[in-house]
């Protein structure tokens, strides 16, 4: 390992400027002649727009113009990335997702009217002058109501609220093994709705140049070339070569900041309406309306297992909330980044879930950290644990007795993946010994004299990452392809420039990337620069998600540069006066072994781009060179999570005593970063196991909407953790890596939760559903007395 | 926010003069509820009269078996008081305990009981140790102050510049907060005396209200053992997303007893 290299933990070269607040984000950019824009919301869940009248506000001071649905109504609806099929073939049902709302308000927050003004102020004030006349109706709220065949309907033209029924595995195959098995586990359970909260809130700016008829979008965003093939294609017929994307510093993402949002287009097509930029920001409260939130499943699950507590098989049956419009990715999360997993570490040989998506009066759903497989990984881990307490089962050697063994890898699942390696065993146990798992006992005898409950709980999970193989993801419904592009160039005096379609938002990617750049062409960290999230610089990228930026995004940069560490042998070999197959490149050097003939890689740099002793009849000058890299399978990171926690029985209080984690990453690249990323992870995970709560009422208003109501963990929150890794690489990518963004949201949530039901066994508590604010768990308490 | 003139008096007449003469005049002090609320347009005025350079209005003294703390005393400076510690070390802690650090360091005494937020902490040690509030123009009992929901017996125009505090035998305060605003969701102020013992509680009820029963349990004997069976009806209890009125009934029961055993019962 070099000073710099993989597997070093060098310092975050990006936080030097965002420490010191000189990062470049969206809203502080400001163009020259700027208009500002504000978002007229719908008050209701659910209304009729019988008319708008935007006479007064047009007239208000500062104001610029004031575009409703009507103004918009040659452009194309937000569309939908994701196309899922139901169990009978059928293609889901896909309501437009208006601009701006179409004769009827569907969530709180929908956006309405847009008023443009010289000044935030100005704008605000005139929207407040538009008389909407809404028709108020019964708003759909409650997932198990909207599925009744008498729900009202969130859109009219689809008659249902089920947008699609959906369905993996064979039923008949499963159900004959419930039917054999000597046990069944089953249990209900929600998991709760979060609302994302990035600490910086969206905003984009939308640029018009007359003269060349480029249009511009600065946008909050993870994936900028993805908003141009959006928005361009789908939305505003604007071509690829007349339309730059550009995400600068993004403050979080979180999933939240993947999809395309309504104020992208109305910022990008306002400006070349008015003919001056226009710029939007969110301010926090129209954040929790605005941005999609994530999770929200109400689920049934069952497990069959043998007299010897040994899976037999697995059935699911969930209703997963869509919100009130298909966001781009929402389909796919509780399908194929759910169902997909249920297999979780375990060798369950026959498994049957079943999805529907359900549409309500509520803001949009869709990826939030971890996707689909956080939802996937909690009712495992929580029926697992269900499971070993009815058998009178230690909760390890349960888990340990259904492994996938490692020499069973490459190992099918019964729902569609291969995972290609893992040693779960490895894990649990490494993570058993950080936790003094045999020490439980006396921890729990001393909590209990002081007038508490300790409860330990376990999770071994595991997430698909590095997504995602193309072909794969075409044929189940994704409407775009999953692959990264990269281009390394290598400048005249030997810097390197990196072009990635990965983006970083909190990630570190110009720290990691470089790293790996450094260490393939022996180059000095410093000589690298890190290029991202701007369509105009970078050749192509699907952006960042799904823990895919190392696993793809760096694969494509590895593979960039075999192709420099290539073309530079060739102009050594004329350089060395050797033969081509005689130079190797080792320490950014271009050496013929054995002998004392070497070019350094800067020499070789120069002379590609000043060619005067150069092989120009079979060579181009100059030393650039681009990979697009679409990944063979998906990466299998995965790993044991060991929870205790002490309760306070009179309050109901949580306490989280210790937390021991032990992750399978494959190779990584900076220990430092990693362990950031799991802390960041199980921080969000704990927050949805103890804290977060979307809450709607009845009429479907937001109850929980801002940080008065809405818990976000804070650090006093969490304990210090414990975190560490084995290593079994990733065997189908060349650096070996699974990918560390996503796990400790995954693989936290059933860890808090089994340790909570673990310590309130001992007062008969075993329902208890997230978050355990202590209402609940007092309310859990009282009950059990009770009965 | 919608436009206001920004006045700042260096004096208590000043202001005072200030607040009379304006439309709609409002005062400013730390500005943590406040402010927010005009952002969001629930809250206007035609003129913002800030007390921040009314230096009268600051500062903590102990004399006569009282504690005296300015209306623009910040919580930060009442919590790190070691005056207050000594003589009130409850009331030392329970403004350490407001919100967070930035809350303590802008937010006042005189803003946090001029707003009287149901959920607000200072409610309880005003009248968990039967304090006076002295304003421009009068003085008024603590018992008589708090008068329901947001609502105070502050007359139009009237400016606190002070609140005593009658110094006990012996105090504690014991808050259970709000998981997201750090609010009480219950808070217990307990106070022995030789006027008798008082047992105020904030964050349950629309406004703080006393215990009478805990008081007449704690005056016979002063543990926490005596008000461990002592429940409050949750009848005119609040209840919200994060507590129902029945689980803080039990939750005043519950910061009771620890607020007596702070108070060393
Ligand atoms: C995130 C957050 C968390 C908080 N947590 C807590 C908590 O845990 N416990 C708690 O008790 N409080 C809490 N607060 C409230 C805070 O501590 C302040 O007490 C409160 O905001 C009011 O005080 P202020 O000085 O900011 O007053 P301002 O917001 O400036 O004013 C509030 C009201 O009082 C009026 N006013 C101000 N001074 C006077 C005066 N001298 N005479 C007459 N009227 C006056 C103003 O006109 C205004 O109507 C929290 C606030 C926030 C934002």
């Amino acid at each position: 390992m070099s000073g710099t290299g993989i597997g070093a933990s060098v310092r975050r070269t990006e936080d030097l400027r965002f420490v010191r607040g000189a990062g470049k984000y969206t809203d502080d950019m400001n163009l020259l002649g700027q208009t500002y824009a504000y978002i007229l919301r719908s008050p209701h869940a659910h209304a009729t727009i019988n008319s708008i009248d935007t006479s007064a506000a047009s007239q208000g001071d500062g104001v610029v113009a004031v575009f409703t649905a009507e103004d918009m109504a040659a452009i194309g609806g937000i569309p939908c990335g994701w196309q899922v099929h139901s169990k009978d073939g059928s293609p889901m049902h896909e309501p437009k997702h208006p601009v701006l709302a179409e004769g009827k308000v569907r969530h709180t927050g929908d956006p309405v009217a847009v008023v443009i003004a010289e000044s935030r102020s100005q704008a605000r004030d005139a929207a407040e002058s538009i008389e909407v006349d809404y028709g108020v109706l019964p708003a759909v709220v409650d997932m198990n109501d909207a599925v009744t065949a008498d729900s009202t309907s969130v859109h009219d033209d689809v008659g249902t609220n089920i947008c699609y029924d959906w369905a993996l595995g064979d039923p008949e195959v499963v159900d004959e093994a419930f039917s054999n098995a000597a046990h069944v586990a089953s249990l209900d359970l929600v998991n709760n709705r979060l609302i994302p909260n990035a600490i910086e809130p969206r905003c984009a700016i939308g640029d018009f140049d007359q003269a060349t008829g480029q249009y511009t979008l600065h946008t909050t965003s993870q994936n900028p070339h993805v908003i141009r093939l959006l928005m361009g294609a789908f939305v505003l017929g604007v071509p690829e070569h007349k339309l730059r994307v550009h995400a600068p510093d993004v403050g979080g993402g979180f999933g939240s900041k993947i999809f395309h949002y309504a104020e992208e287009i109305i910022v990008t097509w306002a400006a070349a309406q008015l003919n001056r930029p226009v710029k939007w920001t969110a301010d926090r409260s129209e954040s929790f309306i605005s941005d999609a939130h994530g999770r929200d499943h109400v689920t049934k699950v069952e497990l069959a297992l043998d007299e010897d507590g040994k899976f037999l098989a697995l059935r699911e049956s969930t209703l997963a909330n869509m919100g009130a419009y298909l966001s781009t990715f929402a389909p796919c999360i509780p399908t194929y980044l759910h169902g997909t997993l249920l297999a979780g570490q375990y060798a369950t040989p026959v498994i049957y879930c079943e999805v529907k998506a359900v549409f309500t009066n509520t803001v949009p759903v869709d990826a939030y950290r971890g996707a689909g497989r956080p939802e996937a990984t909690y009712l495992l881990e929580r029926i697992v644990q269900v499971a070993a307490d009815q058998l009178g089962m230690d909760p390890a050697e349960i888990r340990r007795r259904n492994f996938i063994q490692p020499d069973q890898f490459p190992y099918q699942t019964p729902v569609a993946l291969v995972y290609d390696t893992g040693d779960y065993d490895a894990s649990l146990s490494k993570a058993l010994d950080s936790a003094d798992y045999a020490g439980f006992a006396a921890r729990k005898a001393s909590s209990k004299a002081a007038g508490k409950l300790r409860g330990i709980g376990i999770s071994s999970y595991i997430e698909a990452c590095g997504i995602a193989p193309s072909n794969v993801v075409g044929s189940l419904g994704a409407r775009a392809g999953l692959y990264e592009a990269a281009t390394i160039r290598v400048n005249p005096t030997g810097s390197v420039s990196v072009l990635t379609g990965s983006h970083s938002h909190g990630q570190g990617h110009e720290t990691t990337f470089a790293q790996v750049v450094s260490e393939k062409l022996g180059i000095d960290f410093d000589s690298i620069e890190i290029v991202h999230g701007d369509t105009d610089k970078i050749p192509f990228g699907m952006g960042t998600y799904g823990s895919r930026s190392i696993a793809v995004g760096g694969t494509a940069i590895v593979n960039a540069l075999d192709k420099i560490i290539a073309k530079g042998k060739k102009i050594a070999a004329h350089l060395l006066e050797a033969s081509e197959a005689d130079i190797e490149f080792e320490d950014g050097q271009f050496v013929v072994p054995g002998t004392d003939k070497a070019k350094a890689f800067g020499e070789v740099a120069l002379t590609a781009y000043v060619p005067h002793q150069y092989p120009l009849e079979e060579l181009e000058p100059g030393l650039e060179e681009t990979a697009f890299y679409d990944p063979k399978n998906f990466t299998f990171p995965a790993g044991t999570y060991v929870c205790e926690v002490e309760v306070d029985p009179e309050t109901g209080v949580v306490d989280i005593a210790s937390f021991h984690a032990t992750d399978d990453f494959g190779t990584i690249i900076n220990p430092m970063i990693v362990e950031g990323q799991v802390h960041g992870g199980l921080v969000q995970g704990i927050g949805q196991a103890l804290l977060e709560a979307a809450c709607y009422d009845d009429n479907g208003q937001l109850l929980s909407g801002s940080y008065m109501d809405y818990t976000m963990p804070r650090a006093a929150d969490v304990p210090s953790f414990s975190v560490d890794t084995t290593v079994t690489e990733c065997e189908h990518n060349p650096l070996g890596v699974k990918g560390c963004g996503e796990a400790g949201a995954i693989g936290s949530p059933p860890a808090v939760i089994n340790a909570i039901l673990n310590a309130l066994a001992e007062v008969g508590v075993t329902e208890l559903d997230m978050p355990a604010t202590p209402h609940r768990v007092w309310q859990a308490i009282r009950s059990a007395q009770a009965s | 926010m919608y436009a206001f003139d920004y006045k700042s008096p260096s004096s208590l007449s000043e202001a005072a003069d200030m607040l009379q003469s304006s439309d709609d005049g409002v005062l400013l002090a730390g500005g943590h509820t406040l402010l927010p609320t005009m952002k969001q347009r629930l809250a206007s005025a035609s003129d913002l009269i800030d007390l921040g350079g009314v230096s009268e209005l600051r500062g903590i003294s102990v004399s006569g078996g009282q504690v005296t703390i300015g209306a623009m005393t910040t919580h930060a400076e009442v919590a790190a008081s070691s005056e207050v510690a000594n003589a009130i070390a409850a009331l030392a802690d329970l403004a350490g305990g407001i919100g967070d650090p930035q809350v303590r360091n802008a937010g006042t005494i005189g803003g946090s009981i001029a707003n009287s937020d149901p959920s607000a902490d200072y409610p309880a040690a005003l009248v968990g140790l039967g304090a006076t509030i002295n304003t421009n123009s009068r003085s008024i009992a603590a018992d008589d102050f708090f008068t329901g929901m947001f609502d105070t017996a502050l007359d139009e125009n009237e400016i606190i510049t002070q609140v005593s505090f009658p110094i006990p035998d012996a105090a504690g305060y014991s808050k259970f907060p709000n998981p997201a605003s750090r609010y009480a969701v219950v808070g217990v102020f307990v106070s022995r005396s030789s006027d008798g013992v008082r047992v105020a509680v904030t964050g349950a009820g629309p406004s703080v209200f006393r215990v009478a029963e805990m008081e007449a349990a704690l005056a016979d004997s002063f543990s926490a053992a005596s008000v461990a069976g002592i429940s409050v009806s949750d009848d005119d209890l609040n209840s919200d997303i994060h507590a129902s009125a029945e689980y803080r009934a039990h939750l005043v029961t519950v910061m009771a007893k620890r607020a007596v055993q702070k108070a060393g019962g």
